[in-house]
């Protein structure tokens, strides 16, 4: 067996899902090449060499990769990918992208967002909404795997492994890239936060927001929300914990004003402690909760700002 | 220009799923079925386009069985103006689906297709992309936004940091996310009016794609349940509690 996984980065620093795709990788085989596609991107590189168990980074570093355009990343993968018997990237936003299209030009099916490896060819995925687990087995001659890093636990960081430079450069005239904005944020990134504290709609609107900072801060904690809250427009879009949005399990998850729809709970049921803050006492989010708290948000989070001081 | 929009007939979102007793699948008898939320949009953002002047001709296409003809009606009745039904009885993955799609786009020269982002019963999040790679198109995936203008469409995407836009020529695919609009309900003289609307039926074994699948579903579990755990009577108590006997906070 050998491995291709794909890097999650931002072309400066490496993202702490790789190291949980390594994890998963390494449940099928020992043999795994790392592949960092980006722009000025040697540092990634370095980063991605000292996960444990890489046993050759490869760098594309290009104009070309800068955005992540899957029209050129899928080609790029494609082209690689004769070397390798699996191809494993994250199921973000970037994985969920590009592998389809490699998986098509390859002619093969694609895996999605996989929770375990049974073996080389049989894996665990949660469907509908995660309200069923289903085992697959691929009889393809490649598989072709998203992972939900969520799931997994982080490889380390005591490697050593060897970069090694590729000039193969595919850029589509069809599509290119615009522009973006990403919100800038001191706190860590949901899907690798270790407490997550989330509004719902009972936040009421986007300035009581501002309640769970102080929390945050002192539980260094990323924020969150409920779709409910991010399609009212109280905040934006890359704050979605669920289905559609992110999928996380951290240690802690702190809902507070979430009611608890299935689509917000397939996204951090998984959570190891979940605390649940609603003046709804027959709220659903009550029957996941290991700590429920039956109150009004808006006395209750100075309360517990003032006590974690 | 032409927009093709492949949807999906799926179970309806209210309805809870039930896994079979003896974990074969998920039990889908006299469950209540609907046309997949996410393809409602991409449906509704075509209509929006033939609203604005922009598309002409709307074609709404589902595979499966005689069943799917019910929501490619639902879509006519929204406002689309022909429907195709690619019939099999074969259960297939994202791909097989893919290439079916490939033959429709190579028949009908869309300059547009958009789909859902996902289907809410086996959540693959392939069907887009793997279409237009099959179909050497770039792709707009996740879009929250979709402006077409100058032989060009751009989307704007939603993505983990936040919000991405991408300018795409066309003939392109756009797969569709929650908030790029809030579709309509059918109004009843449309509902009435869509039973005259034509639909193509096509057998699926008729369109030269191999249509068996290379995964094999082995087993399908209910998920371990999570038992819901205590209230506290306030605030000091869960402190305590998250500190002394969770030990998630110090």
């Amino acid at each position: 067996m050998s491995i291709l996984v794909y890097a999650e980065h931002d072309n400066e620093t490496l993202k702490s899902e790789t190291n949980k795709l390594v994890h998963a990788a390494s449940a099928v085989g020992s043999d795994i090449t790392l592949l960092v596609a980006g722009a000025n991107c040697a540092d990634v590189a370095k980063q991605a060499a000292k996960i444990d168990g890489v046993g050759k980074v490869l760098l594309a570093d290009n104009a070309a990769y800068e955005h992540q355009l899957p029209e050129n990343i899928a080609e790029l993968v494609v082209e690689l990918a004769s070397d390798y018997t699996h191809v494993f990237a994250a199921a973000t936003t970037t994985g969920k992208n590009f592998m389809p299209r490699v998986a098509a030009l390859l002619d093969v099916a694609q895996i999605s967002d996989i929770i375990e490896v049974v073996s080389d060819d049989t894996f665990v995925r949660p469907i509908y909404a995660g309200n069923a687990i289903a085992t697959v087995q691929s009889a393809d001659v490649k598989k072709i795997v998203t992972v939900r890093a969520a799931a997994f636990d982080a490889a380390g960081n005591d490697g050593s492994a060897s970069i090694e430079s590729t000039d193969i450069v595919k850029v589509s005239e069809k599509s290119s890239f615009v522009s973006a904005e990403l919100t800038e944020s001191e706190r860590p990134e949901l899907t690798a936060a270790d407490v997550i504290i989330s509004g719902g709609r009972g936040m009421q609107n986007g300035e009581n927001f501002a309640l769970l900072n102080g929390i945050a801060d002192k539980l260094g904690a990323a924020i969150g929300a409920s779709r409910a809250a991010v399609d009212a427009g109280f905040v934006p879009n890359d704050m979605q914990v669920g289905q559609t949005g992110k999928i996380v399990a951290p240690q802690l998850y702190i809902a507070v004003g979430i009611s608890g729809a299935i689509q917000h709970l397939a996204g951090m049921k998984d959570s190891k402690v979940i605390v649940a803050i609603n003046k709804d006492e027959e709220a659903p989010i009550f029957q996941v909760a290991d700590y429920g708290l039956v109150g009004d948000l808006f006395e209750e989070l100075p309360k517990l700002d003032a006590a974690l001081s | 220009m032409k927009i093709l929009v492949p949807i999906k007939r799926a179970i309806d979102y209210n309805v809870k799923v039930r896994v079979k007793a003896d974990n074969s699948d998920v039990d889908l008898n006299n469950v209540k079925m609907a046309i997949n939320p996410f393809c409602e949009i991409a449906v509704e953002e075509a209509i929006r386009l033939k609203e604005k002047g922009i598309a002409t001709e709307i074609i709404v296409v589902s595979i499966g069985e005689k069943a799917v003809q019910e929501q490619i009606r639902t879509g006519l009745a929204l406002g689309a103006d022909r429907g195709i039904h690619i019939e099999t009885s074969e259960k297939l993955d994202s791909l097989q689906i893919a290439k079916l799609l490939k033959t429709v786009v190579d028949k009908e020269s869309p300059d547009l297709i958009i789909l859902g982002k996902q289907a809410i019963d086996s959540d693959n999040n392939q069907t887009g992309q793997m279409l237009a790679a099959l179909s050497n198109m770039p792709q707009g995936t996740f879009a929250s936004e979709v402006n077409v203008a100058d032989g060009k469409v751009n989307v704007t995407r939603e993505i983990d940091g936040g919000l991405q836009t991408v300018a795409l020529s066309l003939p392109a695919v756009v797969t569709t996310d929650l908030r790029l609009n809030e579709p309509r309900y059918a109004s009843l003289p449309n509902i009435m009016k869509a039973k005259r609307k034509p639909i193509d039926v096509i057998d699926a074994a008729d369109l030269g794609v191999n249509l068996a699948s290379n995964i094999k579903l082995l087993k399908v579990m209910a998920p371990q349940q999570r038992k819901g755990g205590v209230k506290v009577a306030d605030v000091a108590e869960l402190v305590d509690k998250l500190r002394n006997e969770a030990k998630v906070i110090s």
